[in-house]
Order: structure tokens, then sequence, then C-alpha cells
């Protein structure tokens, strides 16, 4: 592994002025706990042969490097999709849950708390809880159990217990809050699977580190496959950030590939429903750590939109706030209507139906301008079953 | 007189009430702050409400919002207790999370704070190390008291940390839970407050999460110099008779 240093995390949590751990005492003796231990125990000999060979066998990694001849005709460029939807479970969420649920189980915790957005984490935590024999309760906002149900028939196949967060605007954010309380009052037996790379320090590089698999895998193929290992641009979509993490981690240092982030705009960065996160948001605090957030000037946290239930969170990883405070990352919007249009066209040119989340990196390509010998590296992060409802239903309204 | 002095001049008993500001309708604030003053109790915690409370159950949760709904800002929430200091001289500790105060201007915030006559803050996450580095000598500047909250998971290492710190009180965490919990006190939590008032620590101790009645009140007096009722006392509330809905629940506890 080469030393990232310009974007690690420091010591005490931070990427730049980002991060850090900001929760109630309540939380602090594990926190503090997990941050002491998980990269000893994460880099031991047995819990990499035994993390490794999951991911190939369990997972079915690595997961292939895909070059779409339609969309690399369409847009002048070579480009390559992370077919992140092959895995098992259908996206990049799994590569974390099997990290977390083995550094669970070297804590003694018998107890698996989750909070989930599109249901893909939740599916993902629930999976690997199956796997180990280990109780699951999943949080997930009443809206998105609504847009998601298939998902949720997963989780419940799967032996999870879903319980709705019917606080503020019952999405995402709301879930984190209920797995986060839940977390508070059960603090000695459960190990709480956050999904995203947020949250207080360890979690965004705990979280960034298991999904850094991705762009390890990237370097090779694309050295494999067109003997230069860097890509010029590697694309991903943004919500709280965590296929966009492992997707950079082994580019970050190499200046010269360039990092973007497509974020959610929802109905239009103007139109109040939005999930644009780092246009309108500013520095603040949620959900443990600093970062970029949507809120008032009073500090209340704004309830975000996006018809991607895995991009409506109102803030934004730490370390993509930092990669965007320095200009290493560049963020481009798409809009619900845009992601849908990048979703119908992938499903039809490429017979791949991708999740929405993902949609919206496929939408930015639209906005960008490459050199035909450009290289492209796509995160396909998930597949888009799950979201043939919200799909139908919108096309319906039309 | 501070804080610190109130509670140790009593010594014990002391009766620290919490409600949430703009609940249950925008203008309560002032009638309750001093109807709980009329009532005798020792120390106002005047929540801050806040979009995201994490340390909060579902009572002070939905008070918040309820607040929020009703057009509660910071800026009105501080004329609110200006208007309240015409009247009462209980100490207010005005209690809300780091995000809000991050907002508005740190310093900006305690400068305010103090001069309508705030004397004192909670604000659960904010992390110790934090506020030493930086924040410590703005809360000294402006007299503001800070009180910092121990578990039964705290090691000793920080509760003396904690102690150090605090310059208003300790608020221990009576369980390792969110607020709004009722129930007996068990004798791992009696096990627990026995070995923080062994401790000898310079800062009086206040105990909160699950106080709810007289009971519980009693026993937590009985292992510190007092209590805080927050969940019960917001369910108390009565929007029709607030002063009345205060006299009962105030008198209930002792």
């Amino acid at each position: 592994m080469t030393a990232i240093s310009k974007y690690a995390v420091s010591e005490d949590g931070y990427y730049g002025e980002f991060g850090g751990r900001f929760i109630p005492e309540m939380l602090y003796a594990n926190i503090e706990n997990l941050r002491k231990v998980y990269l000893e125990i994460s880099q031991e000999a047995d819990f990499q042969i035994e993390f490794q060979s999951l991911l190939r066998d369990y997972v079915g990694r690595p997961s292939p490097l895909y070059l779409s001849k339609k969309l690399s005709i369409k847009h002048g460029a070579s480009i390559y999709l992370k077919r992140e939807d092959l895995n098992h479970t259908g996206a990049h969420k799994i590569n974390n849950t099997i990290g977390q649920i083995l550094l669970a189980q070297r804590l003694g915790k018998h107890r698996i708390i989750a909070e989930t957005g599109a249901g893909q984490h939740g599916v993902a935590t629930a999976t690997v809880c199956a796997l180990m024999g280990l109780d699951c309760i999943v949080y997930m906002g009443e809206v998105d159990i609504a847009r998601q149900a298939p998902n949720v028939a997963r989780m419940r196949m799967l032996g999870a217990e879903v319980r709705p967060a019917t606080s503020g605007s019952k999405t995402l954010k709301d879930a984190t809050n209920e797995a986060i309380r839940d977390w508070i009052n059960n603090a000695e037996d459960t190990h709480y699977i956050i999904g995203s790379a947020i949250g207080p320090h360890p979690y965004p590089d705990m979280v960034t580190r298991f999904q850094s698999v991705i762009s390890e895998e990237i370097k090779l193929q694309l050295e494999d496959k067109t003997g230069n290992a860097y890509p010029d641009y590697v694309i991903a979509c943004v919500g709280g950030g965590s296929n966009a993490a492992g997707a950079f981690y082994h580019f970050l240092d190499h200046e010269k590939t360039k990092l973007i982030l497509a974020e959610a705009a929802g109905e239009g960065i103007d139109s109040g429903r939005s999930a644009a996160t780092s246009i309108l948001g500013t520095k603040g605090v949620i959900h443990g750590c600093k970062t970029l957030l949507m809120q008032t000037s009073d500090g209340q946290i704004v309830e975000p939109h996006s018809i991607s239930a895995g991009l409506d969170y109102p803030g934004i990883g730490p370390l993509h706030a930092h990669l965007i405070d320095t200009g290493r990352a560049t963020v481009y919007p798409a809009t619900d209507e845009e992601a849908i249009q990048a979703m119908l066209y992938l499903s039809r040119e490429e017979g791949i139906i991708p999740a929405l989340e993902t949609a919206h990196a496929l939408a930015i390509l639209d906005q960008m301008k490459f050199k035909e010998s450009d290289t492209i590296v796509l995160c396909l992060s998930g597949r888009g079953d799950k979201d043939l409802n919200t799909i139908m239903n919108y096309l319906d309204n039309q | 007189m501070t804080i610190r002095q109130t509670i140790l001049k009593k010594g014990k008993g002391i009766l620290n009430v919490y409600c949430t500001a703009g609940y249950p309708t925008l203008d309560s604030t002032v009638t309750i702050l001093n109807s709980l003053s009329d009532q005798g109790v020792d120390l106002i915690e005047l929540g801050m409400p806040y979009s995201d409370p994490l340390a909060d159950g579902t009572t002070i949760q939905e008070s918040s919002q309820v607040a929020l709904k009703n057009g509660l800002s910071l800026d009105i929430l501080f004329d609110q207790i200006r208007q309240a200091r015409e009247y009462t001289q209980t100490p207010i500790i005005a209690m809300g999370y780091y995000n809000q105060m991050l907002q508005y201007g740190v310093e900006r915030f305690l400068s305010i704070a103090h001069d309508v006559g705030i004397q004192g803050l909670i604000i659960p996450d904010i992390p110790m190390d934090i506020y030493e580095r930086d924040y410590q000598v703005l809360f000294e500047k402006y007299n503001m008291e800070i009180s910092f909250l121990i578990t039964p998971l705290t090691s000793d290492l920080r509760v003396q940390q904690a102690d150090r710190l605090s310059t208003a009180f300790i608020y221990v965490v009576s369980q390792t839970s969110i607020t709004g919990k009722s129930g007996e006190i068990s004798d791992a939590q009696k096990q627990y407050f026995e070995r923080i008032a062994a401790m000898n620590l310079e800062s009086p101790r206040l105990i909160g999460f699950g106080i709810h009645d007289r009971a519980t009140y009693e026993q937590a007096c009985n292992y510190s110099h007092g209590a805080i009722v927050g969940s019960a006392f917001i369910r108390a509330l009565d929007a029709e008779d607030v002063e009345g809905s205060i006299e009962s629940f105030v008198s209930s506890l002792r």
C-alpha cells in the first residue's frame, strides 16, 4: 500500500479542518475503544486472511472493470465502469460490512445496528449478520421504507429487524440519529456499523479503508487493460461518500488523476428540494464530525431532498469536504430528472440497470468535456432493482 | 451568585428543572421560567431546541420539533430570557448542541448569552479537549459556567478531567442511555453514584437522565447535591394551564 500523505486522516481524526469526533460522553468509551484498536485489528494477519477470502469467495471480488463502448463513443473518451453492482447484495456496501463485522466479532459484540438510506447498506449489514450469527437491527427512515420496499423485504428475509425512523425528514439523517441513540442505550454489547464515510473518527477512515479495495482493484485492472494504472478521471456519486472514498483512495496522492464527485441536486439546486451539499452546505457538525452540511444560520440541519434515498443526506463525509475545500476533487450536481435519464440510458444501451445513486455519476458525464485520449473510471456503485418502483411511478407521472 | 455558589450554599437537594424554550407555545418560555422560579426550583436548564438532538429521547425530540415549528430561534430565545430576567434571578443554564453555537459564532453567542442573563451552558457534544484548547478562555472572558457530562462508562481519569474543567457542576448521567427513561434506580446505578461520590471531586454533582418522580429525585439527592428533571417535566406541562401544571409537578417532587 502506498503511503497516503496529504489527504490521510490525522492522528486525532481530521482531514484538514474537517472530521474529528463531536460526540456526547455516552458514546465516548465505545468510540475511543474503536479508535484504539481498529487499525491494529484490521491489519492482523488472521483478520486480513478472513477479510480477503470473504471478499473473494463470498462477495465475488474482484468486481469487473468493464469498458463501456456506448458511453465511450457518446462522450469521446474511454469510459470504464467499475462493476460494484455485481458484488453479492448488489452494491459496494458489503466491502465495509464484511470488514466491520469481523471487527465487531473481535471486539466481542453480539448485537449489530446500522442505518440505511437506499437499503443497500442495511441489506449488506443484514447479510453479514446472518453469515456470522449476530443480531441485526437496521434503522431506516419511514419515507425510505416506502420507496425502497424490495430492500426492506430482503433485510427481513435475512433475519434483520427494520425499525422505522419517524422523526425529521424520515430519511437517512434521521435513521442515523436513531442508530446513534440506540448505541447510547446499548453501549456495551452493540457495535454500530456505519455505512457511509461519515460519523465521528475513526468511522470515516475505517469505512474508507474497507472500501479502498475498489481503487486497489481499479489500479491493477487498468494497468492490465491499458498499461497504465492511473486513469485521468475517477467519477463517483456522493451522499455520505463511501463508494467515492473507496474509488478515490489509492489515487488521492496521484494528482494527475482528477477526482470527480456527483451530488444530488434533487429538483434543482435553488428549488428548495435538493441535496447538493457542496453548493448549499456550510461548515458545521453533523453526526459527530465537522464537515459541510446544509443548515440554517441558527445551525438547524436542513432536510434535504433527492429521488435517490442513498444521496438524500444533508452532509458529506469529512474526507470529501477536505478534497473539495482543497480543490483536489470537483463536484458536479445532477438533478432527479437527469439521473433518471442516465439510468434509462445505461439500461437500454448497455443492458445494465444502475442504482439511482450511481445514475447521478453517469448523469454528470454530459456536463464534462473529455479528450479522446482520456481514460475515465466511473464507479458503478450499485444495481437498480430496488429503484424500479420509484422509476415506474416517476415515468407514470410524466 | 454563580451556579456553583448557588449549589454549594444550599448543599443538597438541588432541583434543576429542564424545559425546552418555545414549547408548548412560542411564548410559553417566559411564563415557564417565571413560574419555575415562583415554585422555588434552584436552577433552570433551558433547552435550545435543535433539529437533531442526539442525546435526547422522544419527549425532548418532540418538544424541540414543536418549538422549532413554533418559530423559536436563538435570537427569540435570548429576548425571552431578557424578559424573564426582569422578574426572576433563578440561575439559567442553556443546553444545546455544538453546531448551534458554531453557526451563531461562539464568541457572539457567549457574549449575548451573558448579556441576557444565561449563567451556564451544557453542550454535550463539545469534547473536553476541544473546549480546553479552543473555548475555555472565551468562557472565562464572558463569565460563562460550563458543566461536562460523565456516565457509568467514563473512566476515573476522564471524571477528573470533567471535574477540573466544569465550572458549574458535574452532570452525572445516571445510566448509559438517552434522556427520558422511566424506572427505578438500580443497585448498579447506586454503586456508580457511590463510586463518583467517593472520588471527592471539587465540583458539585447533579444527577440527571431518568429522574422522573419523587422517589428517583430523592434517591438521586441521597448520592449527590441534587438532580435534574427534564422529560418528565415536559410530559407534565399542560399547554392549557402552564402555571398550574408546573405547580403540581414541582410539588409532586418535593
